[in-house]
Order: C-alpha cells, then sequence, then structure tokens
C-alpha cells in the first residue's frame, strides 16, 4: 500500500483521452468486428458470383439459332416407284433426304443473291444432324404433301449456333472440322438476309438427350420426367415409413438401449454419404433383386432411404412441438393413446410435417451421386415413357444426372446445356422451397 | 399379368370385403345396437382387414425376397464346372440363365410357342439366340446347351415355387379372413387388437432404419469379402500405388486416395471454417435483426443449392479462373505455368469449402447462441470488449460444439462426390502441390462401378472396400462429433 503513496503516476489517465492500450484494444476490436463482415461478405459475393454464372452461362440454352427454309420433297427422290406406297417410303434413310435440304439452301442463296463458293454438301454443314430426320418425320406423317414444297424451320448446328451467341468465334475455329470460316460467310449473309435467326428454345424444356454429335437438340424434358417418377416413389414411401416410424418413437417407444441404439442409428444414417446409399442401392436393388438398371424405381427407392432420416428428424420435432395438454385432454375425455395421437397429435403436426417432408424432396431432387451407380447415365434418355409403369420401370435419366452427362461430354455447347438444366433444377428447387416456407408461415402455431 | 400381382389384388379385395363384412357381422351379432358392442365397429372392419392382409403380405414378401436366392443356389450347384471359361464366371453364366429364362418366359407370353414347345427346344434344332431376339430378349452369346437346361430348370423351379407360394399365402389369407370375420362379436376387444397390430406395424418402420444400415454394412462387407480374396489385403491398406487394370494385376491401394481425399477435404475446411466461424460470431454477437434476417437465410441458400451444381462451378468457372491466374505461362496473370488443367486440388478445395460455409456457420451459430448469457454479461461488466469477451469467454465455452460441427464439416467433405468428381481430377498420387489434379475415394467408386462392371474382378469389387472405409471413417468422425455435441448441450440446459 505504501509503495502506491510514494510512486507518483507516470502517466495520467484521463477520461477524455485515449490511453495507447484503450486504443490498440480498440483497434482489435474493429478489426474482428471486420473479419466478421468479411465472412459474411466473401460468402454473399461467392453467392452471387454463382447465381451470375449460372444465370449468364444457361441462358443460352434457352435461345436456339434456327433456320427458315423451303424444302421441295422431289418425289423423284422419296417415292421413285410413285406409288405412295409408305413401306416404300420409309426405306428411305435421312442419307436419301440429305440432297433435298442441299437443293433447298442453294436455291435460298440464290434467291438471296448470296455468293459463295461451298459445295452444297459443305453448306448443309450449318444445318443440324437432325434436319434430315425431321424432314423425314414430316414426310412418313404426311405422305401425300411428297412432291410440294413446304416451309420447315431447322435448327443449326451447334458451332453456327455457338458463332451467334458469341461461343464460337472465327479465331477459336482454327482446327475445328465441323465449321469453316467460308460457312461463317453463308451464316452472316443468311443472318443479314433474316432467315436464320435466333429465338426461344421450347424444345430444351420439353426435349429429349440426343447424341454427342447434336447439342443443339438435346432438352431436359425426358429427365425431368425420370425426376417426376423418382419423386413420386420418394413421396409414397418416404413419407408413410417416416411419419410411421417418428410416431412411435416420440409417442410411443419406452426408453431403453434399443430405442437408444435406434435414434443414435437415425441421426447417424442423416451424416452417411449419399454415395454409400448408391452401393446399397446397386449390390441390393440391382444385383441382389434384379431390378432393372437405371430405373426410376431404383432411383426411387434408394433416395427415400437417403431422405428417410431427415424426414423422420424433422417429423419427431413437429410431434414434440405438440404441448402434452392436448394428449392429456385427448386421454382425459376416454381415447386410447393409439387415438390421441391418431386424432388429435398428428392433424395438429401435420403442417410441419409437411413441410419437413418437402424439403427432404427437395434434398431427394438435387442428389446426384447415388444416381451415377445404379446406372441413370451414360445413355441417351430419349423416349418419353408413355405409363406409369414404364416411367418407373424403364430406363431413364434424371434431372441432376442429366447434368452431369452433358458436363461429362467436353464440348462447349453441352456445357450451356449443363447451366441451363441448372436453372430449371434451381427454379423446382425454389418453388419447392417457397411452398414450404408459405406452408410454415401459414399454418404454424405457437402454443 | 403376373401371378404375384394377381395374388395381391386377390388379397386385397378379400381385406376389402372382410372389412365390410366384419363391421355388418359385429353391428347384427349386437343386435344392431352399437352400444353393446366394446369398439367402434370401424375398429371390427379394420381388425378383419388387417388380419386378412397383413400375415399374406408379409410372408409374400419374404416369400419373394427368398426364393430367388434358393433357386438360383439350386441351379447354380447343377452348372458343370466346365462352362465356366477363361475369362468368364460363375456370375456372367448365372445371368445368361437368367436372361435365356426370362426370355422363354416371355416366349410363352406372347404366343410365339407353347409351355410344351418350349419344354423340348434343344439348341442342336432351333437358334434360340434368335428365338429369343424375336421377343425381344437380348443374349449376349450363342446359347450353350447346358445353359438351356440350366435355364429350363431355372424356369421349372420358379414354377414350382410360385405354386407353393399361391397354396400357402392363399390359405393364409382366407384363414385370416375367416377367423377375423367370425371373431367380430360384442364382446370381442377389437379396439385393443387392431392398436396393437397398428404398433407392431409403427416399430417395423422405425427398424426400417436399422435395417438399412445392416443392409449398408452387410452389403459392402460381402463383397469387400469377396475382394480381398482376390486381392491382398495388405497391399490395399499399404500399398503404395493405384493402377487399376482391367486385365488383371491391378496395384489397388487406398493410401493415395486417402492422401487425396484428406488433402481436398483440408483444403476445404481451411476456406469453410474461418468463414463460417467468423460469419456466425458476427451474426449472432454483431449484427442487428435486420442484417440477421437479411443475410442468414442467403448464407443458407449456399447449403440447399445441389451438389452437381457446385461441380459444374468448379469445372467450368473456378477452374479456368485459377488456371488464368497460375497457369498459362506469359500469358496469365502471375506469368507463370504452375497449372495446366482445370481439374486440382485447389479447385476442388475451394468450391467445396464454399459449399460447406453455410454448414459451418449455422451449426457454430446454434452452438455461440446456447452459450448462456450471463457469461457475456459477466465479462462485460468486468470491462471486457465484445471482441475480447467473444475469444476469452464465449468461444472458449462453445470450442467443443465447434469442434463438433467442424468434424461434422469435416465428414461432409470427405463423403463428397459431385464435387470432386467434376473438379479434382482423376490420377492418383502423393504430391504436395494443390495445384495438380489428384483423386480421392469417392471418386474412384464412382469410376470404378460405372460403365462395364464385372462383379468377378478385384478392379469393381474394389469399390465396395473403398465405400466400406468411406462408411467406417464418415461414421467414425461423425458418433465423436454428435458425442461432444451432445455432451456439450447438456451442460447449459
Amino acid at each position: 500500500m505504501t509503495d502506491a503513496i510514494q510512486k507518483p503516476e507516470k502517466k495520467k489517465s484521463s477520461l477524455l483521452q485515449l490511453d495507447a492500450r484503450t486504443r490498440t484494444r480498440n483497434a482489435a476490436e474493429k478489426r474482428f468486428k471486420a473479419y466478421g463482415m468479411i465472412a459474411i461478405a466473401f460468402g454473399l459475393l461467392m453467392l452471387s458470383i454463382l447465381v451470375f454464372n449460372i444465370v449468364t452461362r444457361g441462358a443460352g440454352a434457352y435461345q436456339q439459332t434456327f433456320v427458315a427454309l423451303e424444302v421441295e420433297l422431289l418425289a423423284g427422290k422419296l417415292d421413285k416407284k410413285g406409288n405412295r406406297d409408305l413401306d416404300d417410303i420409309k426405306k428411305i434413310s435421312t442419307f436419301g433426304y440429305t440432297p433435298l435440304l442441299s437443293n433447298a439452301l442453294e436455291a435460298k442463296i440464290i434467291e438471296l443473291g448470296i455468293e459463295t463458293d461451298l459445295k452444297a454438301k459443305k453448306m448443309v454443314g450449318i444445318l443440324s444432324k437432325s434436319a434430315a430426320a425431321q424432314v423425314r418425320d414430316y414426310v412418313l406423317n404426311n405422305p401425300n404433301k411428297i412432291g410440294e414444297t413446304i416451309g420447315f424451320e431447322f435448327l443449326a448446328s451447334s458451332r453456327v449456333d455457338g458463332y451467334l451467341k458469341g461461343r464460337v468465334s472465327r479465331d477459336s475455329i482454327g482446327n475445328d472440322k465441323n465449321i469453316s470460316p467460308a460457312q461463317l460467310d453463308l451464316v452472316d449473309a443468311l443472318k443479314a438476309e433474316g432467315c436464320l435467326a435466333k429465338r426461344f428454345n421450347m424444345s430444351f424444356i420439353t426435349g429429349s438427350d440426343a447424341s454427342d454429335a447434336r447439342p443443339e437438340a438435346a432438352g431436359m424434358g425426358t429427365s425431368m420426367i425420370g425426376s417426376f417418377f423418382m419423386m413420386l416413389v420418394v413421396l409414397v414411401l418416404a413419407l408413410p415409413i417416416g411419419v410411421a416410424a417418428s410416431i412411435y418413437l416420440e409417442e410411443f417407444a419406452p426408453k431403453n438401449w434399443i430405442t437408444d441404439i435406434i435414434e443414435v442409428n437415425i441421426s447417424n444414417l442423416a451424416a452417411v454419404p449419399s454415395i454409400v446409399f448408391g452401393i446399397l442401392g446397386l449390390a441390393v436393388f440391382i444385383n441382389y433383386m434384379h431390378l432393372p438398371n437405371s430405373a426410376p424405381l431404383v432411383g426411387g427407392l434408394v433416395l427415400t432411404l437417403m431422405t428417410l432420416p431427415t424426414i423422420i428428424i424433422s417429423t419427431r420435432a413437429s410431434l414434440k412441438a405438440v404441448p402434452p395438454s392436448i394428449r392429456d385432454a385427448a386421454l382425459g375425455v376416454g381415447a386410447s393413446k393409439m387415438q390421441s395421437v391418431f386424432h388429435h397429435v398428428l392433424p395438429l403436426a401435420a403442417p410441419g410435417i409437411l413441410t419437413g417432408t418437402i424439403i427432404g424432396l427437395a434434398q431427394a431432387l438435387g442428389e446426384t451421386a447415388p444416381l451415377l451407380l445404379i446406372g441413370m447415365v451414360g445413355f441417351i434418355a430419349s423416349n418419353p415413357p408413355d405409363s406409369i409403369a414404364t416411367g418407373l420401370l424403364s430406363p431413364n435419366s434424371a434431372m441432376p444426372a442429366q447434368i452431369y452427362e452433358w458436363a461429362k461430354r467436353a464440348d462447349p455447347a453441352f456445357y450451356e446445356r449443363a447451366w441451363g438444366g441448372i436453372i430449371i433444377l434451381l427454379v423446382f428447387l425454389v418453388t419447392i422451397n417457397t411452398i414450404a416456407v408459405i406452408l410454415r408461415r401459414r399454418f404454424e402455431r405457437r402454443w | 399379368m403376373s401371378t404375384t400381382s394377381l395374388l395381391v389384388i386377390a388379397i386385397l379385395i378379400l381385406a376389402t370385403l372382410g372389412y365390410f363384412l366384419a363391421s355388418k357381422r359385429a353391428i347384427s351379432t349386437a343386435g344392431g345396437d352399437r352400444r353393446k358392442l366394446h369398439s367402434l365397429p370401424v375398429y371390427y372392419g379394420s381388425n378383419a382387414a388387417m388380419f386378412t392382409a397383413i400375415p399374406a403380405l408379409g410372408v409374400l414378401l419374404i416369400w419373394l425376397l427368398a426364393q430367388p436366392m434358393l433357386v438360383e443356389q439350386n441351379v447354380l450347384s447343377t452348372i458343370p464346372d466346365k462352362l465356366i471359361t477363361e475369362g468368364s464366371s460363375i456370375g456372367l453364366v448365372m445371368s445368361d440363365v437368367r436372361r435365356v429364362a426370362d426370355g422363354l418366359e416371355v416366349v410363352v407370353s406372347t404366343g410365339t410357342l407353347s409351355q410344351n414347345e418350349t419344354l423340348k427346344l434343344d439348341t442342336e434344332q432351333t437358334d434360340i439366340r434368335a428365338l429369343l431376339a424375336g421377343v425381344g430378349a437380348v443374349v449376349g452369346s450363342d446359347v450353350l446347351p447346358e445353359v438351356l437346361e440350366a435355364a429350363q430348370n431355372y424356369r421349372a423351379q420358379t414354377k414350382t415355387g410360385q405354386l407353393w407360394m399361391v397354396l400357402i399365402i392363399a390359405p393364409l389369407a382366407l384363414i385370416g379372413f375367416a377367423l377375423s370375420v367370425l371373431a367380430a362379436k360384442p364382446t370381442f376387444r377389437a379396439r385393443n387388437t387392431v392398436e396393437r397390430g397398428i404398433l407392431a406395424l409403427l416399430v417395423f418402420a422405425a427398424s426400417l432404419a436399422i435395417l438399412t444400415t445392416i443392409g449398408i454394412v452387410f452389403s459392402m462387407l460381402f463383397e469387400s469379402i469377396n475382394f480381398f480374396k482376390l486381392h491382398s489385403w495388405t497391399d490395399f491398406f499399404f500399398g503404395g500405388s493405384w493402377a487399376p487394370n482391367f486385365r488383371g494385376d491391378s496395384d489397388l491401394s487406398i493410401l493415395p486416395l486417402l492422401w487425396g481425399t484428406i488433402y481436398i477435404s483440408i483444403t476445404a475446411l481451411i476456406v469453410a471454417v474461418p468463414v463460417g466461424l467468423f460469419a456466425a460470431i458476427y451474426l449472432s454477437e454483431y449484427a442487428g435483426p435486420r442484417v440477421r434476417a437479411f443475410a442468414k437465410p442467403l448464407l443458407e441458400i449456399l447449403a440447399g443449392i445441389p451438389t452437381i451444381v457446385y461441380g459444374l462451378f468448379a469445372l467450368l468457372t473456378v477452374g479456368p479462373a485459377l488456371v488464368r491466374v497460375f497457369g498459362r505461362g506469359e500469358e496469365g496473370l502471375l506469368g507463370v505455368e504452375w497449372m495446366s488443367g482445370a481439374t486440382a486440388v485447389l479447385t476442388a478445395g475451394l468450391v467445396m469449402g464454399i459449399m460447406l460455409i453455410p454448414f459451418v456457420s449455422s451449426l457454430s451459430d446454434d452452438i455461440i447462441n446456447a452459450v448462456p448469457q450471463s457469461l457475456r454479461d459477466g465479462s462485460l461488466g468486468l470491462g471486457a470488449t465484445p471482441s475480447e469477451t467473444i475469444r476469452q469467454v464465449v468461444l472458449p465455452a462453445a470450442l467443443p460444439g465447434i469442434v463438433g460441427a467442424v468434424l461434422l464439416a469435416a465428414s461432409r467433405a470427405i463423403g463428397e462426390t459431385m464435387i470432386v468428381v467434376l473438379g479434382a481430377g482423376a490420377i492418383a498420387k502423393f504430391s504436395a502441390n494443390p495445384l495438380e489434379a489428384m483423386t480421392t475415394i469417392t471418386t474412384r467408386i464412382v469410376s470404378q462401378l460405372t460403365g462395364d462392371t464385372d462383379f468377378a474382378s478385384p478392379e469393381t469389387l474394389v469399390a465396395f472396400a473403398l465405400g466400406l472405409t468411406l462408411f467406417v471413417l464418415t461414421l467414425g468422425l461423425n458418433v465423436i462429433a454428435l458425442y461432444i455435441v451432445r455432451k456439450y448441450r447438456e451442460q447449459y440446459d
């Protein structure tokens, strides 16, 4: 104590003046706060880069270049015998239709007065490889039109499409066998005359996947149907099983080691990597039960097992939120335990259960890894199913698997499709989650 | 329509019938006076439906699962060894047999041949392959006489099995129907019985979770055992290289893959943990309600984006951007040539880190919020600044929980598939250079199990051993993390 009196203070502290130590402490405080803000800003920045990327790169898939041409369906080429017999017409493959296309293109070029020294075969290169099939399908459906001149709108080839979208430039096609600068000159001329133009591409949303050589014709439609059937299976199986399991665990289960194991098990299953569920599906559903490969039914079963823990956890939370007074009241007026749960607790918990299920579905919709193992990639999902049974059992793809498939094909035109597919997938996810949020807001009850 | 679906429909019709008959009978035995019944008529009906349908359907399910296995084993024992030639395996022969048998079934059902004619088929006289192709069943090679014989055997046994199935299950349903309808009397406690039945169903549903785990473990365990019969386990766990070779004699060691997995996961955690933790601290300690209401859901959007989107983002955006910085020699931003392709550890790690930010931040947010306010008040009252309070009081109190959250994030990172499949590359090697392509356990599982797979070769089966290792690894992390989180929570509740 005496020391304190004897030693005079070296520095006078003042409330009005900050000393050095306070200054460093305040600076540390500011720095710390800034780190937090930087962290949040970093997260939000990444989110915006991601969204910006998806939108700018994917938007192209919704626009496609079309070429308008009048094709003369020469009777001499398509129906040499002249008796309009459908079987004879069918014998002519798409190769037989290519000359019609080059004739039509040549006629157009002469009509418009465009100068080009391209050979007819090269000229057709600006059209999609599906153009001949398009004419053939038309002829097979309308054999009586042979001999007439019909106006068609053909898809342009993916390189031409990329040229119009700025993805392909004259510099970048140096070693490209599929397109030459002369063809691009022709494209420019046709574009100036207005018979080659970009417009909205509905077939990307409704169409099927196409082979490697025709990215311009590929669409998401069939894989959307595949995803739909998978979600149907998930909903039909995961909702009742999940709710039943949660009711048991929350309302009936005695506290013993068995229920403890089940509980620990469920929370661990929720964190098992999704690819492990894919291995399970491959080993059990395909190798053991011999269910068909690539079928949405198998995909649905695997995703059911994967989403069950999520649904159980959220259902238990909403059952827990129903106050015990409701159960007591029901029991008090003579209901059995089972009646009190099914007649009173469950209806009150229903909105929460529904929300949890919808979020589980959203998770399942975007899941890819298990689908790779049960074979939902690697083929061209081209035929939309015609009934529920074929929809469940015939091979199909699913939205995320289709996106992966396109990403793997290593062609910028398919990359554009992949981003475009992501937009559709995200639109679905946003819709589903919005429904969940609205349901929660609308029906949520606070006790 | 197949026998099975007819049987199911018959059982369901019988159950519906039982429902109405039993509830009617209950009322009529009570002389039309419902008050004399022990339970509501609905329960008598449900009781009948339950006893008709559930035992029969349950036995049917077990039968359907067990029969193919038993038949297969019987047929398998009759197949002569000489069929299993070079480059073939018992599994391949068996799948041929199955395909021929299924094809013959279609032949009969489309009416191409009658049942008796198919039994007399002979590989010498008819071209079975062409016959099957005619009905849309494709068989890989010409059908050998032994395979045809086995297929006939398979069909015969399946037929007998189905006959027995109907003979056992139909009476079972009928007995249940008769007993439960007859039991519908006023003194019968129908509600209690029905409720016990419902409880049994609930227990069954809850045990499905256990069954799934058992399924996961066993499906991988059996195939892993097969793998270790073909390939030495010392090479798998301690060997130094991964070089699958579909002609056999491959190096299949998990160590290079494990290194890639851990390296990428650590890169991801280096991004995710500081960002996620600081975001959580800011949101729970500094941010006002408006910032919180705005920033928290936006950050959580990152968690809802499917991983395939992140995979594409890594492959097509982040990867090329990194190449522009670290690669391309003179044309690059740094003028160096360190990175040649878009796929690299850094690409996958960065993107995975972004994906994990909301995971770390929302878990830590919960944990930081669970620290009692009194601790903060005490520290602030002693004159500490808010950041000192957080660093010296809140974070130490929340530390176990945060460690748990980081472990959970690590388990997510190890098991993540799509980002690494698209962004990490396919080269298995030990390297410390984050700009090189490396591969992970999950990518190898995908590549070994997609495309043409032969479930008798170690190159395919190794995927199951990898899967089992992955499962054990993530399960261990989860168990530890959940234990830590749970233990920590109990302190303040």
